[in-house]
């Protein structure tokens, strides 16, 4: 028979702990999250120029990126690096650094998707007013292509806030690093692990919920 | 043709691959004038309004707007292409309004028209607001200027398209078979919105198979066969006299429209 006594005390005794590790993995994944879509954008660019020079380097990244675990990167990036002579960064800079990448890759394919599904019409109707060509870009193209794109936006920052949890390899105090270490003091194996995927679960629901009615709020597009 | 000429093709060539959609294209359009493509599908009506547009380049010939080359300049006996900058500033001179009416479906109708003014013309917003809803209104879509795209009948959303090209004052207006897209129930109210234009002195050249709107608006029609000008001249003369069998046989294809 099961004879484990739940004793909650040891989750409402380290609340503050868990609400600061939830907001931290939050950020990292947010911060990632924008850095990564701003290398996507670059990247999705480079790749529809046209230009080979610029198009194939681009490729090697986002291949490079896709078929490696983000687990061995991060060790890379942290661990690697600096073998390699690159010092300087911090452990939490180095989980951005490589979160950023990782999501800078997925961005890359999404984006290049986006701007290749957007309608040659709407670019020749902004050609016919005038508009230079990074306007068209500006005005036209990319609120048409970020609307169209919203969905996987969505998905793939709710996967990196999951991803945060793999900084705890690095001992980042995000969620699961800090169960780990409330649940070695402690030994409340269930009810830490529990609370922790709880947290996850209700974290990641409530973003999916909130992106959903940013999603219907720009459905001006069908 | 009298009048001041404002758009002059001459010789104008165009081929996609191997095959020669233009084969020399010689056209007038005077200030003022309304001027009306005829002319079977694939005949090369569409591809000359693009490349006056500069949405396609011409291969040879030269379009003159105002006496300046559409899309590039003369430099030692050799025709230099323009920077995309030069030659957005000459689009921004001649309004197009598509078949399928690309409006910018992340805009309302009033943004819709607003955009060219505010971007390219560097008006003030609350101008350009102004602007955008004394068109909005002369189309008679004033209640609707905070609507998207999706919201607006095929009709009124040709009718916003055309909004946004008259508001950037444009010399020559481009229609390329506007209301081909369209039920027929919504036809005439796109019509109506064009005929008070051409009445207001827009110069207009357009496309269209509306062939009793052509015969009715037009100073000019040209009708294109192959990618040539089989004929041109005042309407009475297309519909009334036409010269070759082509002709005869494309009006032929309308019959029923002209036996009133």
């Amino acid at each position: 028979m099961i004879d484990y006594h739940f004793d909650w005390s040891v989750i409402s005794r380290n609340s503050g702990r868990f609400a600061e590790a939830l907001g931290l993995g939050l950020g990292l994944a947010v911060l990632s999250l924008a850095i990564g879509c701003a290398l996507g954008l670059a990247c999705a660019y480079a790749r529809l120029s046209g230009k080979p020079w610029l198009a194939w380097p681009v490729r090697g990244y986002v291949e490079l990126i896709r078929c490696t675990p983000l687990l061995l990167l991060i060790f890379f990036i942290y661990f690697g690096l600096p073998e390699l002579g690159l010092y300087g960064m911090d452990k939490f800079q180095s989980f951005v650094l490589t979160l950023s990448l990782y999501a800078g890759a997925y961005m890359c394919e999404v984006f290049r998707a986006g701007l290749a599904s957007i309608p040659k019409q709407y670019v020749e109707a902004a050609k016919a007013i005038g508009l230079r060509p990074w306007q068209r870009q500006r005005w036209v193209v990319l609120p048409v292509m970020i609307r169209i794109t919203l969905p996987s936006i969505s998905n793939n920052l709710i996967s990196l806030f999951k991803d945060t949890s793999l900084a705890a390899a690095i001992a980042i105090p995000e969620l699961t690093f800090t169960a780990r270490q409330i649940n070695a003091n402690t030994f409340r194996v269930m009810e830490v692990w529990l609370t922790a995927s709880a947290l996850y679960l209700a974290t990641a629901w409530l973003l999916a919920a909130l992106l959903r009615r940013v999603e219907r709020r720009y459905a001006s597009i069908r | 043709m009298a009048g001041n000429v404002l758009l002059q093709a001459r010789k104008v060539h165009k081929s996609f691959g191997e095959t020669e959609v233009l084969k020399g294209i010689d056209l007038d359009v005077a200030q003022g004038q309304v001027v009306s493509l005829i002319g079977a599908s694939g005949s090369g009506k569409t591809t000359f309004l693009r490349c006056v547009n500069l949405l396609e380049e011409h291969d040879a010939g030269e379009i003159l707007l105002d006496g300046e080359p559409v899309g590039y300049r003369m430099e030692g006996g050799r025709r230099k292409r323009l920077s995309e900058a030069a030659i957005s500033a000459q689009r921004a001179r001649i309004g197009m309004v598509f078949q399928q009416f690309n409006l910018f479906p992340h805009l309302t109708a009033e943004e819709n028209v607003m955009l060219g003014l505010t971007r390219v013309l560097g008006k003030p917003k609350a101008e350009a607001r102004e602007i955008a809803g004394h068109w909005l209104a002369r189309v008679g879509l004033e209640a609707r200027r905070g609507h998207y795209p999706y919201q607006l009948s095929g009709g009124q959303q040709q009718r916003v398209a055309i909004a946004r090209a008259v508001a950037m004052q444009p010399r020559l207006l481009l229609f390329d078979e506007v209301t081909s897209a369209l039920d027929p129930e919504l036809v005439a109210e796109v019509l109506a919105v064009m005929q008070q234009l051409a009445e207001s002195g827009q110069t207009m050249l357009l496309v269209s198979h509306e062939m009793l709107f052509v015969r009715d608006v037009s100073h000019h029609v040209v009708f294109m066969d192959q990618g040539r000008v089989a004929q041109a001249g005042p309407p009475a003369e297309i519909f009334g006299n036409p010269e070759s069998e082509r002709l005869r046989s494309f009006l032929g294809r309308f019959h029923g429209l002209f036996a009133l």
